[in-house]
């Protein structure tokens, strides 16, 4: 007969040990590492491995043009991919005095508006998944598709565009572009109550995300959370009205803020924002003036010597480019001050506490771009 | 508090800061042995909080590396940018502010990871992006690789 081995029991509910969530793991939406220290099902702490994705865009940027640059900025956080190109290009024109056609200026701040719901239907249809609701999925993956079809008939492209371009845009939009936005627009207004039927009034999803995760107002401002994620803490930082660009401060819209700062909160923040940003696009889309598509610019674009500082609200928060120049056709050094980057670093503090299974409605409320925190 | 108030009153507190011409925002030169007791000033004092650091980021100036620190007040609103230079480019190092701004953490991780920056008692500066056994620092000027970056 066979000596039984007595193993010795481990208490898994006292003694602390780690996991590892990712790179591969599907909750973290791209190759992020976290190392969680758990004890039971409680996280202890949280340590993010980021640079699985770093691709040293600062770095390429020194040796490229500021035109070249652009394409570059769609590739750190490709769901703002428009929004990215306005703050170089917008960089760029600060610098050498530039006043862009208001044609441009119009176009660029509904495009703009477009990226940022495109963007939030896709955090809503990847939250809704990580929840465990599939259908959410298909929903925002199928409207998502409308925008996607009005960005491709007028520049080409469905996710890197490159559209902006500094002075202007790189061609006029489709003839067909005021009617197909404007019916979008009807299209989604219909859609969204789906959204809020569907996932925002649906019990579990409540009770997997009311009072988890709770980020304060002052550690969101010292953190440096910025977007959707920290306006849910009541912390007003909305580049768009704080350092009005483009024509947001032509334009009437009401700064989402929200009290509680947790999950749920977090996720209302961005139904709030799809609903605002297509009433912003209704104020602008019935009036673009007519003119050129671009202003007219050198052949090389030479920043004088100096230092730049272009601030921009991203869909996920606020974006940041430092120019130093030195007068070349090439900047200096170049810096993106990504909003993901900062708003992972808060992730340890307010995920300890709570479960495992939390961790993921935190990460997915908190709507990371990988390539964004690593560049 | 608007720029040219500010100005005195950050000379007050640091009196051999070095003013710089910028167009956009109110710059100084800080040494680097006054900047953890200005920040501490900057957050805690009511006419100044400045308590968001919206960049924090390193430049190599090839003659000495410099960590700029572009600050605001969420109460004011007011703007304010700082930059400390270290001359050592081999064991310079500048004091952390992320007892100040908890930001800075991560920041000053990547300034150090890119630049070899370091900071004097940052709790935790690994390397952030980069292998823990990468060699040399890829954002300074004089650094070459001929394995990973392609000349054109």
């Amino acid at each position: 007969m066979k000596e039984i081995i007595n193993l010795p029991v481990k208490n898994v509910e006292e003694e602390e040990y780690h996991i590892n969530m990712g790179p591969q793991h599907p909750s973290t939406h791209g190759v992020l590492r976290l190392v969680v220290s758990l004890q039971g099902e409680i996280v202890q702490n949280l340590k993010p491995h980021c640079g699985y994705i770093h691709r040293g865009i600062e770095k390429m940027c020194e040796k490229d043009t500021y035109p070249q640059i652009i394409h570059l900025t769609d590739r750190m956080d490709y769901f703002s991919a428009h929004i990215n190109n306005n703050a170089v290009c917008m960089l760029v024109e600060k610098a050498l005095e530039v006043d862009v056609p208001e044609r441009v200026t119009y176009i660029r701040t509904i495009i703009d508006e477009l990226t940022r719901i495109n963007s939030h239907q896709l955090w809503w249809c990847s939250f809704g998944m990580d929840l465990g609701g599939l259908t959410c999925f298909f929903y925002g993956l199928r409207d998502r598709e409308k925008i996607l079809d009005i960005f491709e008939e007028s520049f080409g492209s469905r996710l890197l565009h490159s559209y902006y371009t500094p002075g202007g845009l790189m061609m006029d939009v489709h003839p067909n572009f005021q009617k197909n936005v404007k019916a979008f627009i009807k299209y989604f207004r219909k859609k969204i109550k789906d959204y809020d039927d569907i996932l925002s009034g649906n019990v579990i999803m409540q009770e997997r995300t009311k009072g988890i995760g709770i980020l304060t107002r002052e550690d969101a401002i010292s953190y440096g959370v910025t977007g959707p994620s920290a306006r849910a803490s009541g912390y007003s930082c909305d580049v768009r009205k704080h350092h009005p660009y483009g024509l947001y401060d032509k334009v009437e819209f009401r700064e989402i803020l929200g009290t509680a700062g947790d999950t749920f909160e977090r996720y209302m923040m961005r139904m709030q924002e799809m609903r605002e940003s297509m009433n912003i696009i209704e104020q602008l889309i019935d009036n673009i003036p007519a003119g050129d598509h671009t202003a007219k610019m050198k052949a090389v674009l030479k920043l004088p010597a100096g230092e730049y500082y272009q601030r921009v609200e991203t869909a996920r928060g606020e974006l940041g480019v430092y120019v130093v120049s030195d007068g070349n056709k090439t900047p200096f050094r170049i810096k993106f001050r990504s909003p993901s980057f900062s708003n992972l670093s808060v992730l340890d503090h307010i995920t300890r506490g709570c479960k495992i299974a939390d961790l993921v409605a935190i990460g997915a409320s908190m709507d990371y771009v990988i390539p964004d925190i690593d560049r | 508090m608007d720029n040219a108030a500010l100005k005195e009153r950050i000379l007050s507190l640091v009196p051999d800061a070095e003013y710089q011409e910028n167009k956009q925002f109110l710059t100084f030169i800080i040494p680097p042995a006054k900047m953890h007791d200005l920040a501490l000033k900057l957050i805690s004092e009511a006419d100044l909080s400045f308590d968001y650091l919206f960049c924090l980021t390193g430049v190599d100036m090839v003659k000495f590396l410099e960590v700029v620190y572009h600050l605001e007040s969420t109460t004011h609103r007011h703007q304010l940018v700082l930059k400390v230079r270290t001359g050592d480019r081999e064991n310079g190092a500048v004091d952390t502010v992320c007892d100040v701004w908890k930001t800075a953490e991560f920041h000053e991780r990547e300034v150090y990871d890119l630049l070899g920056i370091r900071f004097a008692n940052h709790p935790d500066l690994r390397r952030i992006f980069l292998d823990e056994n990468w060699k040399g620092y890829p954002f300074r000027k004089d650094y070459t690789d001929e394995v990973n970056i392609v000349e054109l």
